[in-house]
């Protein structure tokens, strides 16, 4: 190509973005998210897993789609239809696995993107509402997991969601109305798996896009953080760009895209060479359809519910004239939700773990701990030990922010940087 | 990077529930997919043997075929004995109430069966009948107690019994000339049968590997490219 | 871009040029890789809408019994066929002679068309037996399914034939299109063979 022609097909494409952008502002979007948005430079290894979420969430609803596409939701269909994917559809099983996997994936890239908002005072102001999009979508997500689970009619999904419902149960009054409800039926049945089925594919999926995008506007309007945990927009040069931030594209693009195909090799593996993950992202007892009758001999909920499931086991004892029962429910649903109130129980002058005391740091470790202990316990059959080392892990747990007001005051902090440090 | 390797640590080396709890010492299975003799006469052994009460519903006759390498006219005349087609699925024409009837329970299906257990546990189950004249059918098995399924391999196997030292009944003793296989010929047969079965669980699971291994290759390319990339646009950045 | 903490001299200088070629070299090869596995990926994706094992499996061949027809009958469409309807006729001997002349109407007399018939279907009457018609029961126009309609003035022949209701193509007893109708080719005739007098195997 002489330059002449690179000059004039360069034209050609200019006056196409002209025609477009006075209809709708294409470039002018793609500056403000891409070009011209100015993220910190000093972000590491913590800050590809936004990134990541975003792309197995494309993943699922691509793999989702297309399961869709042979997956019956009837009581007499469904696992068979499974099965049928796995078998007779041309590249089923790739589809099916790409899903499984991705789900699993995707807690693990969410659990992570959490932790380094932990690690760095991501929610703290001004991203107090950032975080709390955030929760939602961890919120619903697990939703999205849990309906999903049910949806391949195995012995597993069936009873694992008749355990999750059952929950509901533990409140008083209108507990086993609201379990009837849900299930829209006396026990779990093929009207359970029809409405879970709508949940998973259409109301869920789309709830969590709108989240995603509300969370990313919201992302770009205050900023992201970074592991000083200083705000670079403080710090401007002459033209009003931050002296420490640098355009997202092409600098974060190119990092993402290169994370993205690590992430994909590690995934790939295990769709390809492990999918059942030694019973922990497939279950055994799944390979068997539901049956009312026949309960597996150790029911768990998949790996990523554990901790909280561990949690649920862990109240043993009646409190208050309420039942064991009921006080499981709170702990589990309180673990769940007391995050979003991070945003106000950090006292800290101080935002990254960086310029924290050393309280704040020994609490986050032992939360992080006590998270993996109880995530383990909860695969575990219940045992006396494990309940007590499951007690004193919640405990930790709660104590982690039940404290931090406290810790966070009195603790020394070291002085933030002026400039981020790379 | 170390809280990922933590996860992995903690969460990966925790065997998968064990399906059953029996303390029988298991004999280790290790299936091989690319043995097709092993998998035709596991098939045929299948057939013969087991097809009768437990379909393998979720497979069809073609595609086991065509995996096998058995041609079409050869399966249909030795191995589809129904009045089925080669592209059926391969069901059991036993009613499901008369069996239950039979036998006290359904006869289940055998698909997914070394999903559902381990391949391990369905080689040794095969060969761990024993005779008991306690139970209704004259036999017990050691890895399933109290089995509600006949010794159909009796013939092929012989008849076998337990012998117990100190009230401990960890052996099983075969009566030599009871059976129309020697106990090798037996063991080699159960091999293939359990590795039939390993296969109809999972039939794409040779083609997963070998896909997995180009994926695998093609995204070390593709990430060297995106790792030059990546480092050539960072040099711009102030360190 | 010489914006923030891009440290980027601005001015064309040889190592810019230099750096611009690598990079212009560099995404070039990037996304020759990607676009490599962009393709890749996609290829499960489409694979996954084809036909599968139980599509195929029903697609497998046929035995049709026809010893109740009599002649200028036909048999009622039997979905068989990759799902799809089957006619078979029975003609008569003065179908069949009308058959061999031609009346001048048809659109492809001679059936040119190979996507159409086996090789042994092409003659006038479109079969491996003069008598016995098999077609697949499906206008070559937008996919209804036609009617069949036995005599009356069909196209000036006094011949049956076959009459599409949702857009009015016709085709004569032996599945040829009439001229000046909207359906472009004859209806396709299935592989099938006899296996006795009274039945044959379609597939």
């Amino acid at each position: 190509m002489d330059k002449s022609e690179t000059q004039s097909t360069d034209s050609g494409l200019a006056s196409a973005m002209e025609w477009i952008d006075k209809r709708f502002p294409a470039s002018e979007t793609f500056e403000y998210h891409m070009s011209r948005y100015y993220a910190p430079k000093n972000f590491n290894f913590w800050y590809y897993f936004g990134f990541l979420a975003m792309f197995v969430l494309v993943n699922q609803l691509v793999t989702g789609v297309w399961l869709t596409m042979n997956y019956v939701p009837s009581g007499d269909g469904a696992f068979a239809s499974v099965e049928y994917i796995m078998r007779d559809v041309e590249y089923g099983w790739l589809m099916r696995y790409l899903h499984s996997t991705g789900a699993s994936f995707f807690f693990v890239v969410v659990y992570l993107h959490m932790y380094r908002a932990l690690r760095y005072g991501s929610y703290r102001g001004p991203r107090e509402l950032l975080w709390l999009i955030g929760m939602a979508i961890f919120i619903a997500l697990m939703a999205e997991g849990f309906f999903g689970y049910l949806l391949p009619w195995g012995n597993m999904s069936y009873w694992g969601a008749q355990v999750i419902v059952s929950l509901f149960g533990a409140i008083p009054y209108i507990g086993p109305d609201l379990m009837e409800w849900i299930r829209g039926d006396f026990l779990m049945s093929e009207t359970t798996l029809n409405r879970f089925f709508a949940l998973h594919v259409v109301a869920l999926p789309l709830v969590l896009c709108i989240l995603i995008f509300v969370h990313i506007v919201a992302l770009h309007h205050v900023g992201s953080n970074n592991p000083d945990g200083i705000e670079i927009k403080k710090d401007k040069d002459e033209n009003g760009v931050p002296r420490d931030g640098i355009p997202f594209h092409p600098y974060y693009t190119v990092h993402d895209i290169h994370a993205m195909v690590v992430f994909l090799f590690i995934f790939c593996a295990v769709v390809f060479f492990a999918p059942e993950m030694g019973g922990y992202f497939l279950e055994k007892p799944n390979f068997e359809m539901a049956d009312p009758l026949k309960t597996p001999d150790h029911i768990a909920p998949v790996w990523y519910y554990t901790p909280f499931y561990a949690m649920l086991r862990a109240a043993t004892f009646p409190l208050f004239g309420l039942s064991a029962k009921f006080w499981g429910f709170v702990v589990m649903i309180g673990a769940i939700v007391i995050p979003a109130a991070l945003p106000w129980l950090d006292r800290s002058p101080v935002k990254s773990m960086r310029y924290k005391g050393s309280i704040s740091r020994m609490m986050l470790t032992l939360f992080v701990i006590s998270f993996l202990i109880l995530g383990y316990l909860g695969t575990q059959a219940p045992s006396k030990a494990g309940t007590i080392a499951a007690q004193v892990c919640t405990a930790i747990y709660f104590a982690y922010f039940i404290l931090m007001p406290w810790y966070t005051r009195v603790e020394t902090t070291q002085p933030e940087p002026e400039r981020v440090t790379v | 990077m170390k809280k990922v390797l933590l996860t992995l640590l903690v969460t990966l080396p925790v065997a998968a529930w064990s399906a059953s709890a029996s303390n029988w010492p298991m004999e280790e299975f290790e299936g091989d997919l690319q043995n097709l003799p092993s998998l035709q006469n596991g098939f045929k052994l299948y057939a013969n043997y087991c097809l009768g009460c437990h379909g393998l519903q979720f497979q069809r006759y073609e595609r086991t075929a065509d995996d096998l390498g058995i041609p079409h006219d050869l399966a249909m005349k030795n191995l589809v004995f129904t009045d089925q087609k080669i592209g059926d699925l391969m069901t059991t024409s036993m009613p499901k109430e008369a069996s239950k009837a039979w036998f006290g329970a359904a006869p289940p299906d055998l698909t997914m069966v070394t999903r559902v257990r381990e391949p391990d546990w369905v080689y040794n189950y095969l060969k761990t009948f024993y005779v008991d004249e306690n139970r209704p059918l004259g036999v017990n098995n050691k890895v399933f107690a109290n089995v509600g399924m006949p010794n159909v391999l009796l013939d092929l196997q012989g008849v076998q019994r337990e012998v117990c030292t100190d009230g401990v009944c960890d052996q099983l003793v075969l009566e030599a000339g009871t059976g129309a296989m020697t106990a090798a010929e037996f063991d080699s047969a159960i091999y293939d049968l359990t590795n039939f079965l390993y296969y109809v669980s999972e039939p794409a699971r040779l083609e997963r590997q070998r896909t997995g291994v180009f994926v695998l290759l093609f995204l070390i390319i593709l990430g060297s490219f995106t790792y030059l990339l990546n480092r050539e646009y960072w040099k711009d950045i102030e360190h | 871009m010489s914006e923030g903490a891009v440290n980027n001299t601005s001015g064309e200088t040889d190592q810019e040029n230099s750096t611009n070629s690598r990079r212009y070299f560099l995404i070039q090869a990037t996304s020759a890789v990607a676009a490599v596995g962009a393709a890749g990926a996609a290829w499960p994706f489409i694979k996954y809408m084809t036909p599968s094992a139980k599509a195929r499996a029903a697609g497998a061949p046929v035995k049709i019994d026809f010893s109740k027809l009599s002649p200028g009958e036909m048999l009622s469409p039997i979905v068989a066929w990759r799902g799809k309807p089957i006619f078979v006729v029975y003609r008569d001997q003065p179908s069949i002679d009308s058959l061999e002349t031609d009346s001048g109407g048809l659109a492809d007399p001679d059936s040119t068309n190979p996507e159409q018939q086996p090789d042994f279907a092409v003659n006038p009457w479109r079969s491996e037996r003069p008598e016995i018609g098999v077609y697949v029961g499906i206008c070559t126009h937008l996919g209804c399914s036609p009617k069949y309609v036995e005599t009356d003035n069909f196209e000036n022949t006094g011949q049956g034939g076959f009459f599409c209701p949702c857009h009015g193509s016709k085709f004569d007893l032996a599945g040829r299109v009439v001229a000046g109708v909207p359906a472009p080719y004859n209806l396709e005739v299935p592989p099938y063979r006899f296996e006795s007098d009274t039945v044959i195997v379609i597939g």
